[in-house]
């Protein structure tokens, strides 16, 4: 395509004003095309705001403060019935954004534990791991959520025959009901001696690498910086006493009282993403890490690494590389996914905004627009996040 | 496993070996391997029986009602499936008009299969059937309203035959525009080029809910009056612009690895922009970027699922809304009914993407000789 430009900008001069001549061939292209965007954008206004007067849809986002009059079964602010539907949009928000969170979360996690686990010598470990994969990827997100809520959570017993996977954990046909954190006087201090060490061990670990880049001289500055995470809080812990009581849910009447309540929506929104997300990262892990080639791993060898230092200093940074652009559109497919929370009642974004909300007041257009930005957002926050972060562990061709 | 991975592959090409050294080589090398092996088993062994007891040692093979799966520890139970069978091929087409529903899956298969096969002949000739005129013909049996063929209404359709409506104008209708996109998207134009890459990042950027909400609830209020057209449609449409987006990112990712001395020689052959894309890049690059396309496909089969939360009932809706009947209320029905359609997408879709692994290494080793 270079070419071209080139051969215009050699004979621009030359060929003569006219229908031969490309920059007045490009330019009448160019504005056929914009004509017919405006065009089409200017016929659809026109037409929206004729049905609208006729239907007396009122526009604009002045909604946003009249009264929600709904309730919904998951906030994360202070809500109540009385609240605007702008508070209603917020609540949604957050709830897509904790789904998302911690989807993302599992789902790397588990997805490269299972990618790591497709590699592995061990046959039986491959199989598994190869068998999730094919089953998971396979199957509509959809059907996943479906499977979970419909078919796994909801059919579970009531609160009085609970099932208790672990002591202080129980499963319902409510939700699932953990026990909650609750944090007395001497949380901030433990706090802040995590923050502490955190600091205080990525200093070290960056004077660590800079003597040894100078010096030649190791220190184990991981190992000591991990030491000083798990010391500093466990003296505070000892001197100022637990930061934090665990409350444990007890039986009441008919249900639970105290505790961490998790809605069955939660869990198997939660379930459904990872478990499906989880099946394309790992597969995404492996392909990273076989793109590393052999010669790397055996030039590590005939250098004297051990295969724990191979792997920390040579293979994962190279297959990060490969790694992290499919995984970030992973990442954006998971944010994007968890608006079908919709379908199981989920009170995320969708369901509250663009179901509720726009059933209430019928201003479509506003409503879908507003919801349609959050994700455009989202997806260009995630996007240029990643690219920062790409863009840093890029090969540095010197 | 970390360490082990860094060391290769799983080590199955001992193919010769007897199966006690196999055994010796992959699953008791070490004592770590041998710990792995075990708790492996014992994962498998915790979820293996319990869904085969289920589906097929315990499940309910025989029967026309519900009493036939109430016995207790009954596994799934298929005679609501055979029952309801014809809803989901069909949804509630009218059963004496099924035999056009047949006859276009018959076609289908007669136009996708010989494409799919590489090498055969007449391969121009093939695409021009299954993008036009199979669409048309497809058109006119199933929604008919032509002599001998009566009319049925869209919201008579349902199940497999919606999946596959969806997925299939979807691919047909996005294969076109993606590649028009991605020209666009390296064109020399700025506007041409801005327009492609707003148009494309948009539909990646939202999720396919916001699309369909926007196709049977926006939609409506941007169209004249009396201009309504149906909610299939609406939402075909939607799809239809949804995956042409990463339909266009597929194609130039094609488009980008053919090398531009190719375009540079057709042009200098006198060949017109059209023509060297056309004849000579396009047909390279679609052929590199078969295995994206079936990924895409994939993506999109189960992706129709979708249309149900718009009220249009595809295989899964159709098997909500048969679960819902009362006269096949029994305890483990949802387990059955989406074990069943879970099992239905992933024939599908395993299928396809052995397709597309088969195509990749097809590919693969034309390039390497």
């Amino acid at each position: 395509m270079g070419a071209e430009r080139n051969r215009r900008r050699g004979q621009g001069g030359k060929v003569p004003f006219g229908w031969n001549n490309p920059r007045v061939r490009s330019f009448v292209y160019q504005a056929a095309v914009l004509g017919l965007v405006i065009g089409i954008v200017w016929f659809f206004a026109t037409t929206a705001q004729e049905n609208l007067s006729r239907l007396n849809i009122s526009s604009g986002f002045g909604f946003l403060d009249t009264t929600a009059g709904f309730g919904i079964i998951q906030t994360l602010i202070p809500y109540t019935e009385q609240s605007s539907y702008g508070r209603a949009f917020l609540v949604g928000l957050l709830n897509t954004l904790v789904v998302a969170a911690i989807g993302i979360v599992l789902s790397v996690m588990l997805g490269f534990f299972i990618g790591v686990m497709r590699l592995s010598r061990n046959w039986l470990v491959a199989t598994i791991a190869a068998g999730y994969v094919e089953v998971m990827r396979n199957i509509p997100l959809l059907l996943h959520l479906f499977f979970w809520y419909f078919a796994v959570l909801r059919p579970l017993p009531g609160p009085a025959d609970s099932i208790e996977p672990l002591p202080g954990v129980f499963l319902n046909n409510r939700g699932l009901i953990l026990p909650e954190p609750i944090f007395g006087p001497a949380a901030n201090a433990f706090f802040i001696a995590i923050a502490v060490a955190l600091a205080a061990g990525f200093v070290l670990i960056r004077w660590a690498r800079k003597r040894q880049i100078e010096t030649g001289e190791l220190f184990p500055a991981w190992r000591a910086a991990l030491a000083m995470v798990v010391v500093l809080p466990g003296l505070v812990w000892l001197i100022a006493g637990a930061p934090f009581t665990l409350e444990f849910a007890e039986h009441a009447g008919f249900d639970f009282e105290g505790g961490m309540r998790l809605l069955p929506e939660f869990v198997a929104l939660v379930l459904g993403l990872t478990l499906y997300t989880a099946g394309f990262i790992a597969e995404i892990v492996r392909a990273g890490i076989q793109s590393v080639s052999k010669g790397q791993r055996e030039a590590a060898a005939a250098l004297g690494l051990k295969e724990s230092t191979t792997l920390r200093l040579v293979v994962i940074p190279q297959a990060l590389r490969l790694i992290i652009p499919p995984l970030t559109s992973q990442i954006l497919n998971l944010t994007k996914n968890s608006s079908l929370a919709v379908a199981i009642a989920y009170p995320d974004l969708v369901a509250v905004f663009a179901g509720t909300v726009l059933n209430q007041t019928g201003q479509a257009i506003e409503v879908i627009a507003l919801t349609m930005a959050v994700y455009l957002t989202l997806s260009l926050i995630t996007s240029l996040l990643m690219n920062w972060y790409n863009a840093r562990i890029a090969l540095k061709e010197r | 496993m970390a360490m082990e991975s860094i060391t290769g592959r799983s080590a199955s090409r001992s193919k010769t070996l007897t199966p006690l050294v196999w055994a010796q080589r992959n699953l008791f090398s070490s004592i770590g391997n041998t710990m792995l092996t075990l708790a492996s088993a014992y994962l498998l062994w915790l979820t293996i029986p319990p869904v085969l007891d289920f589906t097929i040692f315990s499940a309910v093979w025989t029967g026309t009602t519900r009493e036939a799966c109430l016995a207790p520890g009954a596994g799934m139970c298929w005679p609501f499936i055979w029952a309801n069978i014809d809803q989901f091929i069909y949804g509630r087409y009218p059963p004496e008009e099924i035999w056009r529903v047949n006859l276009t899956f018959a076609l289908g298969i007669a136009v996708i299969v010989p494409m799919l096969i590489p090498g055969l002949p007449a391969r121009r000739l093939n695409l021009v059937l299954l993008l036009i005129v199979y669409p048309l013909v497809a058109i006119v049996l199933l929604a008919g309203d032509r002599p001998g063929l009566p009319p049925v209404p869209t919201s008579e359709w349902g199940g497999l035959l919606v999946t596959l409506v969806v997925a299939i104008t979807g691919i047909v209708a996005s294969l076109p525009l993606g590649v028009l996109l991605a020209l666009g998207r390296r064109s020399e134009m700025p506007a041409i080029r801005m327009f492609c890459i707003i148009f494309i990042e948009f539909w990646r950027g939202v999720p396919l809910i916001t699309v369909l909400f926007m196709a049977s609830v926006m939609l409506p209020l941007f169209l004249p009056e009396g201009m309504n057209p149906d909610n299939l449609l609406r939402c075909l449409v939607g799809v239809a612009l949804f995956s042409s987006a990463y339909m266009a990112e597929v194609v130039r990712g094609g488009l980008q690895a053919i090398p531009a001395g190719q375009y540079e020689a057709a042009r200098a052959l006198g060949l017109t922009y059209w023509q060297a894309m056309g004849q000579v890049v396009l047909p390279q690059a679609l052929r590199h970027v078969i295995p994206g396309i079936v990924n895409t496909f994939i993506g999109l089969f189960k992706d129709t699922t979708l249309v149900l939360i718009v009220g249009i009932f595809d295989l899964l809706g159709q098997m909500r809304a048969q679960l819902a009947d009362p006269n096949w209320t029994i305890p483990q029905g949802a387990l059955t009914g989406y074990i069943f359609a879970a099992l239905v997408f992933w024939v599908f879709c395993f299928g396809m993407s052995q397709y597309s692994n088969f195509m990749e290494r097809r590919l693969d080793t034309t390039r390497e000789r």
